[in-house]
C-alpha cells in the first residue's frame, strides 16, 4: 500500500485505517507482533491484518468485529493527529480543481501544519509532480517529515524549515499552483509570485477573517494577479432516516361515519407518504440535516499569474 | 503528465476556451472562422501562437489584437459626493445619445476613450459617491472595452462553464460539486476507474485529468455509444485514450451472470446500414464465423483467420466484367472496411468485458440523469473492497433510496449523503460582502466505501447493527411496507 497507490493486501509496515462503524475509525501502523485494542477486542497483527485483504471484515478478540481500510488521504485527514487546525476534504476537493492540479503539477504549500492538505495534494501531483511545503514551526516540519516517510510518499514532498513570508519557498519560476494557509498572506503574495511559473500559475489564500481577505486581495491587485476570486464552501450531510408523523384525529363531521380529511390507507405512487401497519401514522423516508453544522471554516481566495 | 514546461501556445485545431470577465464559450481554433462571443463577431487566426492566457480586443476588422498593457489612467476622480440623497434618476443625466456613442464605435474609438466620453458628458458623475463612480467606470468598461482572455481548458474553466452555458447537459453538476466527486473518490493516477455519466463527457474529462494517463478508465454508456463532447475539450494528449475503454450498459446483467456474448452488440446505427446496403452473401458469413470465434475470450487467433477467408472470396469473382468487377470490388472493400471496424469494436468490448471481469476496480463515479440505484447496484459488483464510490443526482430523493438499497446489499460502509453550500465574496476595500447572486443547489452526492462483501449477513458493524435508524419508537422493518 501506498497513499498514492492502492495496494491489496495489508503488508507488514502500512498505515491501515481501522473502521469500528459510523465515524469511528482510527489509524493503525501494522507491525508483526503488535497487537491493537479496541472496544470489540484485541486485534493481532500478524494473525489478523498481515495477508489479509484490505476491506476485510476483522474479528476481535472480545468476538466484535471491525474492517480494515486501505488508507487514503480524505481517511487521512478524518483521523490523523491534530497539532494544528486542519483543513477538511470539502475545502479540500475545491482547493485542488481550481488549482487545476493534476499528476506532474508542481506545488507550493505553506504552513505545513498537520499535513491534512498535503497527504491530498501529493496524491494528486503522484507521480511525477512535487510538492514543496514550509513550516516554521521546526517540531511540526520534523513530524510532517517522519509521516511522509512512513506513508511511502517523502520522494514528492520536500519539507522546509523556514518562514515563508521572509524566505519564500526555495524555489523560482518553476510551480504551477501556490497555497497559503498561514496568519499573514499578504505578506508572502511577493514570494507566491516568484515561486510561480512565468504565466498562468494559480493561487489560493485561505484564511479565517475578511480582513485577512481583504488585505491579500489587494496585495494580489498590486502584484498583478488576475482573476482574484473570493469563496467559501460548506459541507451540508443529510442523515437518512425513515420518519413516520402521526395523523392528528380531527374528529368526525355529525352523522359521517368515514375517515375525514387524509386518506391514510392508500398506498400511492412512488415518493408520496407511504402508510404504516399502525393506524394514524406515514411513514417516508427523509434525509434529515444534522443538528449542529460547520458554519465557517475559511474564505478562499484563488487568483491567477499573468 | 507536460507540466513545469514553457507555458502552452495556441494552436489550430485546439479547443480554447474565450473569456470575458465571468462568460466563458469553448470554441474551435480554426482559420478564418468566424466566432460569435458576448455580442462581437471576430476571426480566432491572429491569436494562433500566442500563449493561453494572452488578453485581446477585438479590431474594427474582427481581428484579434493583443491588448497592450495600459496603466489604469486614473480618471480624475477628485470631484465626488457623500451620497445620492440629491440625485434624481430622470434618465437624462447622459447627454451622450445612442447615434452619438455608435459614431463614436463606428469612428474607431477605443473603449476606453468612449467610457471616458460618457463620464465627462454625464451630469451626475461628480456628485457621485467614489464608490458609485467606481461602479459606473466599472460597468461602462464591462460594456464598451470588448477584452477577450483565450485560456487553456481544464476541468475548472470547463465545469464552470457549463454550469453557467449549459447547465441542462451536465444535470445540473455545479462545478464544487464536480470537485467533491474527484477527491472524494480518490482518484489518481494509476487508478483502474469506472464512470458512467450522462454529463456530455465532462465528469470523464475531469477524471481523465486527474489521472494524467496513468491507469485505466472504463465508462460504461447507455445507448449505442459514449458521448464525449466535453472530453474532447480538454485537449487531452493521444496516449491518454490508449486505456480508456467503453461498455454498453445493456450488456451489464449478462456480463454479471456470465452469459455475455458479443452477438448482439449495441449497433452504431450508420454502420449497420451500410453494411446491409452493400452486403451480398459475404457479410452474412463473416458474421456467423465471427460470432462463433468470438465466444471465448481467447480468440485472437481465431480472429486472424478471417482476412484470409475475405481475401479468397474476393478473388474468387475476378473473372467477372471489369466495370462490374470493380464496382462490386468497391462494395466489398467497403464491406471489409466496416467489417473490420466492428471487428474492433467486439475486440475493444471483449476487452473492456475482460477487465470488468476482474472486479478489482478502484473506484466507481456515477453522474448520470438515470435513477442511480440501479446502476450502483450493479455496477459496484465491480469494484475491489476497501474502496471508494461516489454518485451524483440532481436530486435527494433518489439517493435517499439508494442509501436504503444499499444497506440492505451490505458490503458498504461509511455512506454519506451531502450536498455543498457555495458562496462567491467581492473583496473590496469598504465594500466586501458576499456577491448578490448565489446558485440554489448544485446536487447531491451520496459516497461511501466498499468491504468486502459476505452474503446473506449484514455487515453494518455491531453497533450500528444495534443503531436505531430513525429516533422514533414506533420502528418499522423495511421489508414490511408496502412502498
Amino acid at each position: 500500500m501506498s497513499f498514492i497507490e492502492y495496494g491489496d493486501t495489508i503488508k507488514d509496515g502500512d498505515t491501515a485505517i481501522v473502521f469500528l462503524g459510523h465515524e469511528s475509525m482510527f489509524p493503525v501502523k501494522v507491525q508483526h507482533g503488535t497487537v491493537t485494542q479496541t472496544k470489540y477486542g484485541v486485534i493481532r497483527h500478524s494473525t489478523d491484518l498481515i495477508g489479509k485483504k484490505y476491506g476485510s471484515k476483522v474479528t476481535c478478540s472480545k468476538g466484535g468485529w471491525v474492517f480494515i481500510l486501505h488508507p487514503t488521504p480524505e481517511l487521512w485527514t478524518m483521523n490523523l493527529p491534530h497539532r494544528t487546525q486542519i483543513l477538511y476534504s470539502t475545502d479540500i476537493s475545491i482547493i485542488t480543481m481550481m488549482l487545476e492540479l493534476k499528476p506532474g503539477s508542481i506545488v507550493c504549500e505553506s504552513g505545513t501544519g498537520s499535513g491534512s492538505l498535503s497527504h491530498a495534494l501529493i496524491r494528486t501531483v503522484a507521480p511525477t509532480g512535487h510538492l514543496y511545503t514550509v513550516e516554521f514551526h521546526q517540531q511540526r516540519a520534523e513530524k510532517a517529515r517522519e509521516e511522509f516517510r512512513e506513508h511511502g510518499v517523502e520522494h514528492l514532498v520536500t519539507v522546509t524549515n523556514q518562514d515563508v513570508c521572509k524566505n519564500g519557498f526555495g524555489v523560482s519560476n518553476i510551480a504551477d499552483a501556490v497555497f497559503l494557509d498561514i496568519p499573514s498572506p499578504w505578506e508572502a503574495i511577493g514570494h507566491a509570485k516568484s515561486a510561480l511559473k512565468a504565466e498562468g500559475g494559480r493561487i489560493c489564500s485561505f484564511s479565517p477573517c475578511i480582513e485577512q481577505v481583504q488585505r491579500t486581495c489587494l496585495a494580489m491587485e498590486e502584484y498583478g494577479f488576475t482573476e482574484i476570486n473570493t469563496l467559501e464552501i460548506l459541507l451540508r450531510v443529510y442523515n437518512v432516516r425513515t420518519i413516520s408523523l402521526q395523523i392528528p384525529d380531527l374528529g368526525k363531521a355529525a352523522e359521517d361515519n368515514s375517515s375525514t380529511g387524509f386518506d391514510s390507507s392508500n398506498p400511492s405512487h412512488q415518493g408520496s407518504p407511504c402508510t404504516n401497519l399502525q393506524q394514524g401514522t406515514v411513514q417516508f423516508k427523509s434525509g434529515v440535516p444534522l443538528r449542529e453544522v460547520v458554519g465557517h471554516t475559511g474564505y478562499l481566495t484563488f487568483a491567477t499569474k499573468s | 503528465a507536460m507540466e513545469g514546461g514553457p507555458s502552452a501556445r495556441i494552436r489550430e485545431g485546439d479547443c480554447a476556451v474565450l473569456k470575458r470577465d465571468e462568460v466563458f464559450k469553448a470554441v474551435s481554433v480554426l482559420r478564418r472562422r468566424k466566432i460569435i462571443f458576448e455580442k462581437q463577431w471576430f476571426y480566432l487566426d491572429n491569436a494562433i501562437g500566442h500563449i493561453y492566457g494572452t488578453t485581446f480586443e477585438v479590431t474594427s476588422g474582427g481581428n484579434l489584437q493583443p491588448k497592450q498593457e495600459v496603466e489604469e489612467t486614473t480618471t480624475e476622480t477628485k470631484e465626488a459626493g457623500t451620497d445620492n440623497r440629491n440625485i434624481v434618476d430622470d434618465g437624462k443625466s447622459q447627454k451622450l445619445t445612442h447615434d452619438d456613442i455608435k459614431a463614436l464605435k463606428d469612428k474607431g474609438i477605443k473603449g476606453q476613450e468612449i467610457v471616458q466620453q460618457l463620464i465627462e458628458n454625464s451630469t451626475t458623475f461628480r456628485d457621485k459617491t467614489e464608490f458609485a463612480q467606481d461602479k459606473y467606470i466599472k460597468k461602462k468598461k464591462k460594456k464598451y472595452e470588448a477584452v477577450i482572455t483565450i485560456v487553456k481548458p481544464s476541468t475548472r474553466i470547463l465545469s464552470t462553464m457549463y454550469y453557467a452555458r449549459e447547465p441542462g447537459k451536465i444535470n445540473h453538476l455545479r462545478y464544487d460539486t464536480l470537485a467533491q466527486m474527484l477527491t472524494l473518490g480518490n482518484i489518481h493516477a494509476g487508478n483502474k476507474m469506472i464512470v458512467m455519466e450522462t454529463c456530455a463527457g465532462l465528469v470523464l474529462g475531469a477524471v481523465m485529468e486527474r489521472m494524467g494517463g496513468y491507469g485505466s478508465i472504463i465508462q460504461m454508456y447507455p445507448g449505442g455509444g459514449p458521448v464525449r463532447a466535453a472530453t474532447s475539450c480538454f485537449g487531452f494528449p493521444k496516449p491518454f485514450f490508449d486505456n480508456l475503454h467503453e461498455f454498453p450498459l445493456s450488456k451489464v446483467q449478462s456480463l454479471l451472470s456470465g452469459t455475455f456474448t458479443t452477438e448482439t452488440l449495441p449497433a452504431d446505427p450508420e454502420e449497420n446500414a451500410l453494411v446491409e446496403e452493400e452486403s451480398n452473401g459475404l457479410a452474412e458469413e463473416k458474421q456467423t464465423s465471427l460470432q462463433e470465434t468470438e465466444e471465448e475470450p481467447t480468440t485472437e487467433a481465431a480472429m486472424e483467420i478471417n482476412p484470409a477467408e475475405e481475401q479468397d472470396t474476393m478473388d474468387i469473382n475476378a473473372e467477372d466484367v471489369e466495370f462490374k468487377e470493380n464496382k462490386e470490388k468497391e462494395n466489398k472493400e467497403n464491406v471489409r472496411e466496416k467489417q473490420i471496424k466492428q471487428w474492433e469494436r467486439r475486440k475493444k468490448l471483449m476487452e473492456a468485458a475482460a477487465l470488468l471481469r476482474e472486479k478489482n476496480a478502484d473506484g466507481l463515479i456515477v453522474a448520470s440523469k438515470f435513477h442511480p440505484t440501479p446502476l450502483l447496484l450493479s455496477l459496484l459488483e465491480f469494484v475491489a473492497p476497501s474502496r471508494p464510490f461516489v454518485v451524483y443526482c440532481q436530486y435527494k430523493e433518489p439517493l435517499l433510496e439508494c442509501y436504503t438499497k444499499l444497506r440492505e446489499r451490505g458490503g458498504v460502509i461509511n455512506l454519506k449523503l451531502s450536498e455543498t453550500w457555495l458562496r462567491n465574496y467581492q473583496v473590496l476595500p469598504d465594500r466586501s460582502h458576499p456577491k448578490l447572486t448565489m446558485s440554489g443547489g448544485g446536487g447531491y452526492l451520496l459516497s461511501g466505501i466498499t468491504v468486502v462483501l459476505e452474503k446473506g449477513k449484514s455487515d453494518s458493524s455491531n453497533s450500528e447493527a444495534l443503531k436505531v435508524e430513525e429516533p422514533s419508537s414506533k420502528r418499522c422493518k423495511l421489508q414490511d411496507l408496502p412502498c
